[in-house]
């Protein structure tokens, strides 16, 4: 699903994110991918979000070469993924409900079938008593809990995420990591970045720890929860 | 129920994780049919969400919208009155275009002789006599004067023979001149007078201020187009958060686009509405000035309005120019704004 053929990204300020980094992650897969902060775990989330392109190599999608992707093309391609971010990048001029239907929206759902499918998704994380509230009013993990609901709500075949336990204590976090490896296990392709090792190591998934722009190790952690 | 344990619950009846995944590409995607619906309801939902966005800033909106009117008013009114200019001349073309002054000592055989033979006249369309009598009863009835010509012993005006040329004259100075020359030669007649040469002035005038109206309505065009650019441009800088949103959850371009572009038809629109308004109350400020100069010169002159012509003309023209300035400030800087 995810496939990256020594891929290089130097960034115009001269900084190199990547080096060289090949991976292959297969459909339904689950992998976190660990690493200090500029290790390059972003970087690399981004080039699958084309938010960046690759300076060298090549990134296959499903078998398709990103870099042949016309711009125009980007929006349909980024519908099929879903992103959670540290910041969640919620938006406070509109209710809980509006942010998860967004997705929805820009696709041209109507309306009944995005109110059916946000509430779903709001099920899911736990947030259906809090459609109608603004995000601002909410927690740190209740607005993380949007964010992911809001990732997830058009049923993407893949998911990312950039830190999503940034700020949560260690007992929000594990139930985020859990949603997580619950949509890995509903076949969608996960991968989330996070410097949270002792959070993750106990979940037996894929690790792909990073360290100056290089893949340095790709192993499944021992223990299962 | 705390999450995990919802979580947990859920797990239980969860389809084979094959299985979902061809459902969730499926159903990832909207069917064709649903989406020229949702394409159509999402220009609805656009126009009307936009227009409520600005009915919610009362204030900002209303004094863009006014500049916006005053900018199209200015030409809208210019236009009016070279309209109204343009009213009094056709009026002066189709009423007296000669008059034939007789002289005193003629008889009424003469008159009769004189009327039927200008009848017979080819160049000539028709001949309406007025002899001094009914001159001076229309005069007294008209002007005010009544008592102090009733104090006067003779009738000071001559008979009048009101000369209509034929139509082909009307653009024709020279040919007219022509007919007057020979008209004022006959025995009987005093003078001839021609309205067309002040009415040819006029004109001249006329096609001036036209022009004007054009250059002063391409200039303030120009001017709308940037201030709506401008406030466009305020308007993207503080959807910033938004349009990165829309981005990174596959908006399209034209999706991101069309809140604007409604948001700048809107100000194009309310100020053509405006202008409208304002050119309506100018002219009723100068309705009663314009009733009692016409009275004044006994003419029926009733001042033309912007009409319902006028009004479509304005908002097409606001709304366009609304459309055009969100586009021009759109293509400028919505480019720059990409998720990082």
């Amino acid at each position: 699903m995810i496939r990256f053929d020594n891929v290089s990204k130097r960034y115009a300020t001269g900084q190199e994110a990547l080096n060289g980094l090949s991976l292959h992650l297969g459909a339904g897969e689950m992998a976190f991918l660990t690493g200090h902060s500029g290790a390059g775990k972003s970087t690399l989330l981004k080039l699958i979000m084309l938010m960046e392109r690759p300076t060298h190599g090549q990134l296959l999608i499903n078998g398709k070469n990103l870099a042949r992707l016309h711009h125009s093309q980007i929006p349909y391609y980024r519908r099929r993924v879903g992103v959670v971010f540290q910041n969640h990048q919620l938006l406070f001029d509109r209710n809980v409900f509006d942010n998860v239907a967004l997705p929805l929206q820009v696709s041209g759902y109507q309306p009944r079938e995005v109110g059916r499918r946000v509430r779903a998704a709001l099920d899911k994380v736990g947030l259906l008593d809090k459609e109608k509230q603004n995000p601002i009013a909410l927690s740190g993990g209740e607005q993380q809990r949007v964010g992911i609901a809001r990732a997830v709500v058009h049923k993407p075949r893949i998911l990312l995420a950039d830190e999503p336990t940034g700020n949560l204590d260690p007992e929000l976090s594990g139930e985020i990591m859990k949603l997580f490896r619950q949509f890995g296990e509903l076949g969608v392709t996960v991968l989330v970045a996070t410097h949270d090792v002792d959070l993750i190591s106990s979940m037996g998934q894929r690790l792909l720890h990073l360290q100056q722009g290089k893949l340095v190790s790709d192993e499944r952690s021992g223990h299962v929860a | 129920m705390s999450l995990s344990n919802r979580l947990r619950g859920e797990r239980q009846h969860q389809p084979g994780p094959g299985r979902d995944a061809r459902r969730g590409a499926s159903e990832g995607r909207a069917c064709w049919s649903d989406k020229l619906k949702s394409y159509v309801d999402h220009h609805r939902t656009v126009f009307v969400g936009t227009g409520r966005r600005l009915l919610a800033e009362p204030a900002q909106t209303l004094m863009t919208a006014l500049v916006v009117a005053i900018a199209l008013g200015l030409p809208a009114a210019l236009y009016v009155g070279v309209v109204n200019l343009q009213q009094l001349g056709g009026r002066v073309e189709s009423s007296a275009q000669m008059t034939v002054f007789l002289k005193k000592t003629v008889s009424a055989a003469e008159i009769d002789g004189l009327q039927k033979r200008l009848q017979k006249d080819p160049d000539i369309q028709s001949v309406n006599y007025i002899s001094s009598e009914q001159a001076l009863k229309e005069f007294q009835l008209l002007s005010g004067f009544g008592n102090v010509l009733e104090m006067l012993d003779d009738n000071p005006l001559p008979a009048v023979l009101l000369v209509q040329p034929d139509p082909r004259f009307r653009a024709d100075l020279v040919g007219s001149e022509a007919l007057v020359a020979r008209i004022a030669a006959l025995t009987t007649v005093d003078d001839v007078r021609l309205d067309m040469k002040w009415m040819r002035r006029l004109q001249g005038i006329l096609e001036i201020g036209e022009r004007l109206v054009f250059s002063l309505g391409l200039a303030l065009s120009l001017g709308v187009l940037l201030i709506i650019g401008n406030t466009i441009r305020l308007a993207i800088e503080s959807r910033r958060d938004e349009i990165v949103v829309v981005k990174l959850v596959g908006g399209t371009d034209s999706y991101v686009r069309r809140p604007l572009l409604y948001t700048g038809l809107w100000y194009g629109l309310l100020g053509g509405l405006l202008a409208w308004v304002l050119v309506l109350l100018a002219m009723l400020w100068v309705a009663g000035p314009v009733a009692k100069l016409a009275v004044l010169y006994q003419t029926s002159f009733q001042l033309a309005g912007l009409g319902i012509s006028g009004l479509l003309g304005l908002l097409l023209s606001g709304t366009l120019l609304g459309l055009v300035g969100a586009w021009l400030a759109v293509a400028r800087h919505l480019a720059s704004i990409e998720p990082k």
